[in-house]
């Protein structure tokens, strides 16, 4: 396969302003600069055809791993890490170099005039070029929003598991959302974390926000118990809603010998109960 | 030979595992432990575990035993100062430890003891 003629090269780099305008007016027709601002991507649209020009013209080899191709990797890596950022879709931000091909062709066409077999593989040959860079900036788009979402993720999973402090000795866990293995690894090392820091004997588990508990579930609450018990506190699980205490009934589980109470109040009674603290009005 | 301490107060007995238990160390204390406890009629035990940033289930195992053997001698024992990692890793291995009694730190657990052993 015969690689980019220098004609081609010459070619395309002196049509390097038309190019650049060509571009940009097509990228703005086809509404790939939605919520960009249009210096910005005049600016990138200049730095990536001078890159892309010195590429070429050092004789890059086909193929956009090669090391004369790096800066101009680094570039789109970059754009496209910002586009994803920014929450642009993933069309837009391949639009960026797609828009490319057809000014690049015209000018192939105009260079090449009168030569349609030389023409046909030149073109060929810059085609295939620019779909790896837009393959990789895909990818590279792709591996950011996956960072995103898996950021987000980590960050819901911090905030859904806050230990606050009832009382003296006294923590309570809200537990929000559906209890998987991850999160309950994250609930109880919190949880023990917090009562070796506080030095609480009581800690309330509240389920209240739990949609369904199966045995996975049971199970999970179990280990935290049990977890709870060999630190040397002790531990209530508060907020079993009549639904929930039916299936737990259904499916057989054992609890163990945990203490349940139907609501939060209740559990705070019996753990200021246990403390030897009473609450009275004042009169 | 490195030996843990086993140190007298009163009718109690403290242990503290202050260095990484191997298994060697772990059979020696069960030994030096039930010597103890039979020679000086010891009626409750405190292991403090809070130096412990690691165990496996030889042991977590060790730990049962102890405290078993301690409470056939007519000695309570009380566990405290587990880490949370080490409480994690209990849980996960299926050792739940049932029939030993744990608390947060030597103080609480010292008050334990004194409330289980006076109240008999």
């Amino acid at each position: 396969m015969a690689a980019l003629q220098q004609t081609t090269v010459d070619s395309l780099k002196r049509a390097e302003a038309q190019l650049s305008a060509r571009w940009l007016a097509d990228l703005e027709a086809s509404g790939a600069m939605r919520n960009l601002k249009g210096d910005d991507v005049k600016q990138q649209t200049g730095e990536f055809l001078d890159l892309l020009m010195v590429a070429l013209e050092r004789g890059a080899p086909q193929g956009i791993t090669a090391a004369e191709w790096d800066e101009t990797r680094l570039f789109l890596e970059k754009l496209s890490h910002q586009r994803a950022l920014a929450g642009q879709d993933s069309q837009q931000t391949a639009h960026f170099i797609f828009a490319l091909k057809g000014p690049v062709f015209a000018v192939l066409q105009e260079a090449f005039a009168g030569q349609p077999q030389a023409l046909a593989e030149q073109t060929w040959q810059i085609s295939q070029l620019l779909d790896l860079l837009a393959m990789h900036t895909i990818r590279v788009y792709q591996k950011s929003r996956e960072g995103v979402i898996k950021r987000q993720q980590e960050e819901l999973l911090e905030l859904s598991t806050p230990v606050v402090k009832l009382w003296d000795g006294v923590l309570a866990l809200p537990m929000i959302g559906t209890l998987d293995s991850q999160r309950t690894q994250v609930v109880m090392e919190s949880l023990l974390q917090r009562i070796v820091d506080t030095g609480s004997e009581i800690a309330i588990i509240d389920i209240t926000g739990v949609p369904t508990v199966d045995t996975l579930v049971a199970q999970h609450l179990l280990k935290t118990v049990t977890a709870i018990r060999l630190m040397g506190a002790d531990c209530i699980i508060s907020g079993v809603r009549p639904q929930i205490a039916q299936t737990i009934v259904h499916l057989g589980l054992d609890l163990q010998g945990v203490v349940t109470k139907a609501n939060l109040a209740d559990a705070l009674a019996l753990a200021l109960r246990r403390l030897g603290l009473t609450v009275t009005k004042a009169v | 030979m490195e030996r843990i301490p086993i140190l007298r107060m009163g009718d109690f007995l403290l242990v503290t595992i202050q260095v990484d238990m191997h298994d060697q160390l772990a059979l020696q204390l069960q030994d030096d432990l039930s010597e103890r406890i039979s020679r000086i009629s010891a009626r409750g035990v405190l292991i403090d575990i809070s130096a412990l940033d690691m165990v496996d289930s030889f042991i977590g195992r060790m730990i049962g035993m102890i405290s078993g053997l301690s409470r056939i001698m007519d000695a309570e024992t009380v566990l405290v100062g587990m880490q949370p990692a080490v409480a994690i890793t209990l849980v996960e291995l299926g050792m739940t430890l049932p029939g030993v009694s744990t608390a947060l730190n030597v103080e609480r657990g010292m008050t334990l003891l004194r409330e289980r052993t006076y109240s008999q």
